[in-house]
């Protein structure tokens, strides 16, 4: 039996009178990969900053390791250990990278002062360790505007790592993104299950999802109309699966 | 040669090069072209004297303006906590320790408003603070009815007269040597303390700092504060200076403190900017009124050259800019 990392019961979220999330229920496992699919307007940003502190549920609970608890804020969320790796706005462009990636939280002296030193080696670790980045036009006293979208992203899963986050979510990591590129995103969310880390993940493409998912949930006008996992759908049913439900409203599920 | 250009702190300090370039062409064309004035010390005693009134605040102004921000008001901050100051000095015989404080807390006091309705309420800075620019001078005028204040019994000749304003060995005027000591710790708050980096993060991409954590609000707040409070200590610098209040004090401060911390090479957009820059953009600014009328130009040529100096810089630093995305 896999261990429950984050569980979310009966999640209902309203923006005034427009009900965004009506009893959502999904459970994320330790060291498994989940991916949220679903049309514009599903319900899928909303959810994941649910996760991630930024909104509170309407009602529901939320249960991260088995107990039960309640996310106010990012810097909650993060201190528990759920850390969000969002596209383009992940980092800022005129700041160095040694910079980028503690932002927020520096390492420090008591009087507040950066220790710079420390921040540079460790900056430097996650580059060579955590990403891999091995181009010599990349240091940690780069600017952030000289990086492609890949680099970046991965900039931004490497200070994930770092910071040993046990749930990192994922809002379109692929978006605007090279093939190649895209590769290399996908690589690293494989290579989190190797971590046994866990991550959620929404993804417009079908195929980019199929590739690195364990799990599939469906989204649809708020609520979750169907859950699959990957051994028990091909690429082909999922994407059939997600016509059906684009042209019907509706989603067959086979008992 | 190559080498030399190619190297990291060339290519880290790209700005505060060029800048001190500038100043340093500036100054050799005073020399040659007034040598009568500028071999001379009193011309540099009278730039210590004068350039840290305006000079303190354009290096905490480069805070807000790292933000994306601007502070129009801090001409009248420097009046009310003038007036503040002028008044306490003379009601408490000279009582330095309650004066400043009050007049230093009523400086951050104002900043705090300033900062409050920028984040709590939503009025763009440029906005807001004309708003408080107007008010706190028309308070002035209103507590001041107009006249001024000698302090010249309560503050010549007392050891805070001394260590404000007189001068060094006789020669160097102390208000410089607190300029300069200011400018260093600014320089290190603003490139090595938490605050500093977080203002590059704000002033950079508001939204992408508040996901990675960083208290937006906060910070802006709490660099309107300081500006206020740099605002009084320029204030009270000056009332040290010149023994005496006006009603007016402050108001002709606004142009070459903004134009000292542009002309330093902060980016207008937010997001960069360099407190040496501001310290040399005001050695520039400062010195081109004395130095335009020593090279025999007309005073009428001053406001011309000081505008020719702006739009030239903040054009070829937007150039700059535009090159590197």
């Amino acid at each position: 039996m896999a261990e429950e990392l984050l569980k979310l019961q009966n999640i209902y979220k309203n923006f005034g009178n427009v009900k965004v999330l009506k009893d959502v229920n999904i459970k994320i496992n330790k060291g498994e990969v989940v991916a949220l699919i679903g049309d514009n307007g599903a319900g899928k940003s909303t959810l994941i900053k649910v996760i991630t502190g930024v909104h509170s549920p309407n009602s529901g609970k939320v249960f991260f390791k088995e107990e039960e608890v309640q996310i106010k804020s990012v810097a909650q969320s993060r201190k528990m250990g759920i850390e969000a790796v969002y596209q383009e706005r992940a980092l800022c462009d005129q700041q160095e990278l040694y910079r980028n990636i503690f932002a927020g939280r520096e390492i420090t002296n008591s009087f507040g002062f950066l220790d710079i030193k420390k921040q540079r080696k460790e900056a430097e670790k996650i580059l060579r360790d955590y990403i891999g980045f091995t181009s010599k036009a990349i240091t940690v006293d780069s600017q952030v505007m000289g990086l492609s979208g890949g680099e970046k992203q991965g900039v931004a899963f490497g200070r994930s790592l770092y910071f040993n986050s046990d749930l990192i979510v994922l809002d379109e990591p692929t978006m605007g993104l090279s093939i190649q590129e895209t590769e290399k995103v996908l690589n690293f969310v494989k290579g989190l299950k190797n971590e046994n880390k866990s991550a959620i993940f929404i993804d417009h493409n079908i195929i980019h999802v199929y590739g690195a998912a364990d799990r599939f949930i469906i989204l649809d006008r708020g609520e979750v109309v169907g859950e699959f996992n990957k051994e028990d759908i091909s690429r082909e049913e999922l994407v059939q699966k997600m016509i059906q439900l684009h042209e019907s409203g509706k989603i067959k599920v086979e008992d | 040669m190559n080498n030399l250009l190619n190297s990291y702190f060339v290519k880290t300090h790209k700005l505060e090069i060029s800048i001190t370039i500038i100043a340093v062409v500036l100054f050799l064309i005073y020399f040659l072209g007034a040598p009568h004035v500028f071999t001379r010390f009193p011309i540099y005693r009278a730039f210590m004297q004068s350039m840290p009134f305006f000079g303190i605040i354009a290096i905490s102004a480069t805070f807000v303006v790292t933000l994306g921000e601007i502070d129009l008001s801090f001409p009248s901050i420097v009046g009310i906590t003038s007036l503040i100051f002028g008044i306490i000095m003379t009601s408490t015989d000279g009582n330095f320790f309650i004066a400043f404080i009050l007049a230093t807390s009523l400086g951050m006091f104002a900043g705090l408003v300033n900062g409050l309705l920028v984040t709590k309420i939503g009025i763009p800075s440029i906005v807001a603070t004309i708003g408080t620019l107007f008010f706190w001078r028309g308070l002035v005028n209103v507590i001041s009815q107009g006249s001024g204040i000698a302090i010249v019994d309560v503050a010549d000749g007392t050891w805070h007269h001394m260590i404000f304003v007189e001068k060094l060995f006789g020669k160097i005027p102390m208000q410089f040597i607190w300029f300069i000591v200011l400018t260093g710790l600014m320089q290190w708050v603003y490139r090595y303390h938490k605050f500093g980096n977080h203002i590059h993060f704000v002033g950079d991409n508001k939204a992408s700092a508040q996901m990675m954590g960083i208290n937006v609000d906060n910070v802006k707040i709490i660099a309107f504060v300081q500006l206020g409070f740099f605002s009084a200590l320029a204030g009270i610098f000056t009332m040290y200076e010149m023994l005496y209040f006006w009603p007016t004090q402050g108001e002709g401060l606004m142009l070459t403190t903004l134009a000292a911390v542009f002309v330093g090479g902060t980016s207008v957009f937010g997001g960069k900017g360099t407190i040496f820059g501001t310290f040399i953009g005001v050695l520039i600014i400062g010195s081109l009124e004395s130095g335009i009328v020593a090279l025999g130009l007309s005073g009428f040529y001053v406001k011309f050259i000081n505008g020719l100096m702006i739009t030239v810089a903040v054009t070829v630093y937007a150039l700059i800019q535009r090159r590197k995305n």
